[in-house]
């Protein structure tokens, strides 16, 4: 289970992981969980679109995410922010459907770019990944401080003179680019589901926001570890167990809030007073 | 008339028969999306009405799978979907968001396992293609019934509720202070848009499913004055993009790489989206309720945006 191509597959899970917990902590903050999961599923129809010209999928999907996160961004400030996004996350899967229409092989390519082939990755796949990964991982700890004020306190960070116009296209692009260049490994599909269900549930089991990732990070671990052990012995597919075991760990941290909310109620009383202060 | 059809879709291939059933059904998917959309868009809704969409393609995939009618699949897994989102928080506008997003995570997991299994049982390569695309021509006569049937249901609750439903979409506190039972109201629209987002995932696929319930929606409602108009419009809008797309479809038959058509798919998105973008160059406000309803739709966003403070 941990030999040769086995080891390449642990490598790139665990950092597509990390990048996971990192980015949906932030997505579910600023309540993007839309934006994040049409941005890697549009981002589908540039790989097929640079399959058809016979170019590396690569940049099919870093013009295709960023180009959505811009469209996100700009249709976004006329109007609302999950019209904007339903309506880009249609069209870039429209110009898909084209694109797939012309290819010979669409059936596979789709199955593959839509629920990934970690089983099968190569070593020249793993250096861009851990690249990217450490890349977005940087970028997001170097605005760190303004993104969190941003997305927990938009009226106080535009008091602030932190633009928060600028925060959300900054935070949509590096998630764009981040999450889509994973597609090829984990695909669109089980991308998302990692990214909100270890977050969210994160939520729940602490308020501060530094804790809140890293827990974010170590249950998206734990899900694709589990995933992955559990899909190698059963031969399942890993999309199906990360789906179901980050939507178990949601429910737990659901559940802890209710046992929270029922009976420790002073604590629960301290800890809206320190948010009101 | 017939004939007319038949030129529309290779003859011989498809006699008129399924094609007047993809443009009669059709037309009932974009009228049924149009009016349930245009509540999606003033709720806010809009990622919740695309989740139930795969949520419910997930559901015919397992149908599928187990030999049962395709159809109720969708239905059940749509309706189902609703419930657990409601179930989990979909009535706190803060978890909505989340909350959705799970339910579709959990689902789009099921839809991998159950494409898995299909292609170990038979030899249905295409299926992750068709689940996210559909195929407007593979719609059994026989289920045309109860397509029309639920599209109905829809539109019956939709326009029993549609006072009550504007009034809590607008001011869920004026609403409650006149004693209208919010979150009854909403579990009611959500199954209306689980079954309308059911119906057309069925007959077009979650692509195009999604198109149509926010596209002319959020067209309409941009230019009409009225919710009920831009019920109307909406509908318009979704059946004009709808035929439109098909006629395109059979003339790209002519199209470069020759010999191959364009999917249907394709057109009625840039349709769709085209008359979006368009109706930004013209956007009349001379009326006071046009604003209401615009303003509306703008004020969502700040609270949500507000929803981020820790829980």
């Amino acid at each position: 289970m941990f030999s040769g191509l086995m080891l390449n597959t642990w490598i790139a899970a665990t950092i597509v992981a990390v990048i996971a917990g990192v980015m949906g902590f932030f997505a579910v903050l600023r309540g993007q969980s839309f934006a994040a999961h049409a941005i890697p599923n549009g981002a589908f129809a540039g790989a097929a679109g640079a399959g058809l010209l016979g170019l590396n999928v690569i940049w099919g999907l870093a013009v295709f995410a960023v180009a959505g996160a811009l469209g996100i961004g700009a249709l976004g400030r006329r109007a609302r922010q999950d019209v904007a996004t339903a309506l880009m996350l249609v069209l870039m899967l429209g110009i898909g459907a084209l694109f797939v229409s012309f290819s010979t092989e669409y059936a596979e390519v789709t199955y593959s770019l839509l629920f990934g082939e970690v089983f099968g990755v190569g070593s020249n796949v793993l250096l861009p990944i851990v690249a990217l990964g450490a890349v977005s991982v940087a970028v997001i700890a170097l605005m760190y401080r303004p993104l969190l004020l941003a997305s927990a306190l938009p009226e106080i960070a535009d008091a602030r003179g932190v633009s928060t116009r600028r925060m959300e296209l900054s935070f949509l692009i590096v998630m764009a680019l981040a999450t889509s260049m994973t597609v090829p490994v984990v695909g669109a599909l089980l991308m998302f589901a990692l990214m909100i269900g270890p977050a969210a549930a994160a939520r729940s089991f602490t308020k501060r926001p530094g804790q809140a990732i890293a827990l974010s990070v170590g249950i998206a671990l734990a899900t694709v570890w589990i995933g992955i052990a559990v899909s190698y012995h059963t031969n399942w597919p890993l999309g199906f167990f990360v789906g179901v075991i980050a939507a178990g760990f949601f429910l737990l941290g659901q559940g802890w809030g209710a046992v929270r909310r029922h009976w420790w109620v002073p604590r629960q009383a301290s800890a809206v007073g320190a948010v009101a202060v | 008339m017939g004939h007319f059809f038949s030129y529309i879709v290779e003859p011989g291939l498809l006699s008129s028969g399924p094609v007047r059933t993809a443009l009669l059904v059709g037309t009932v998917v974009a009228v049924t999306s149009g009016v349930v959309g245009v509540l999606t868009v003033i709720r806010g809704q809009s990622f919740a009405g695309h989740s139930l969409a795969d949520v419910a393609t997930t559901g015919g995939a397992g149908a599928f799978l187990a030999g049962l009618n395709q159809f109720w699949g969708f239905l059940i897994a749509g309706v189902a979907g609703a419930a657990i989102m409601e179930l989990i928080g979909v009535q706190r506008r803060r978890g909505r968001d989340v909350a959705t997003g799970v339910v579709l995570g959990a689902a789009l997991g099921g839809a991998a396992l159950f494409l898995y299994l299909g292609t170990q049982t038979s030899s249905t390569t295409g299926a992750s293609f068709t689940i996210l695309f559909g195929s407007m021509f593979v719609i059994s006569p026989d289920t045309v019934p109860a397509l029309i049937a639920s599209g109905v249901v829809a539109l019956a609750v939709i326009a029993v509720l549609s006072r009550v439903l504007l009034l809590t979409s607008l001011s869920p506190e004026l609403a409650a202070a006149r004693g209208v039972p919010v979150r009854a109201v909403g579990i009611a629209y959500l199954v209306a848009l689980a079954v309308a987002v059911s119906l057309s995932a069925v007959v077009i696929g979650a692509v195009l499913s999604t198109a149509l319930l926010i596209g002319p929606a959020a067209t309409s409602l941009r230019v009409a004055k009225r919710p009920s108009r831009a019920m109307l419009a909406a509908a318009l809008i979704g059946t004009a993009a709808t035929w439109l797309g098909i006629l395109l479809a059979y003339d790209s038959y002519y199209w470069p790489p020759a010999g191959h058509g364009w999917p249907v798919s394709f057109f009625v998105v840039a349709l769709v989206v085209v008359g979006y973008l368009l109706s930004y160059v013209r956007r009349p406000r001379r009326d006071r309720r046009a604003r209401v309803a615009g303003q509306a739709q703008e004020e969502a966003p700040t609270q949500e945006a507000g929803a981020c403070s820790p829980a």
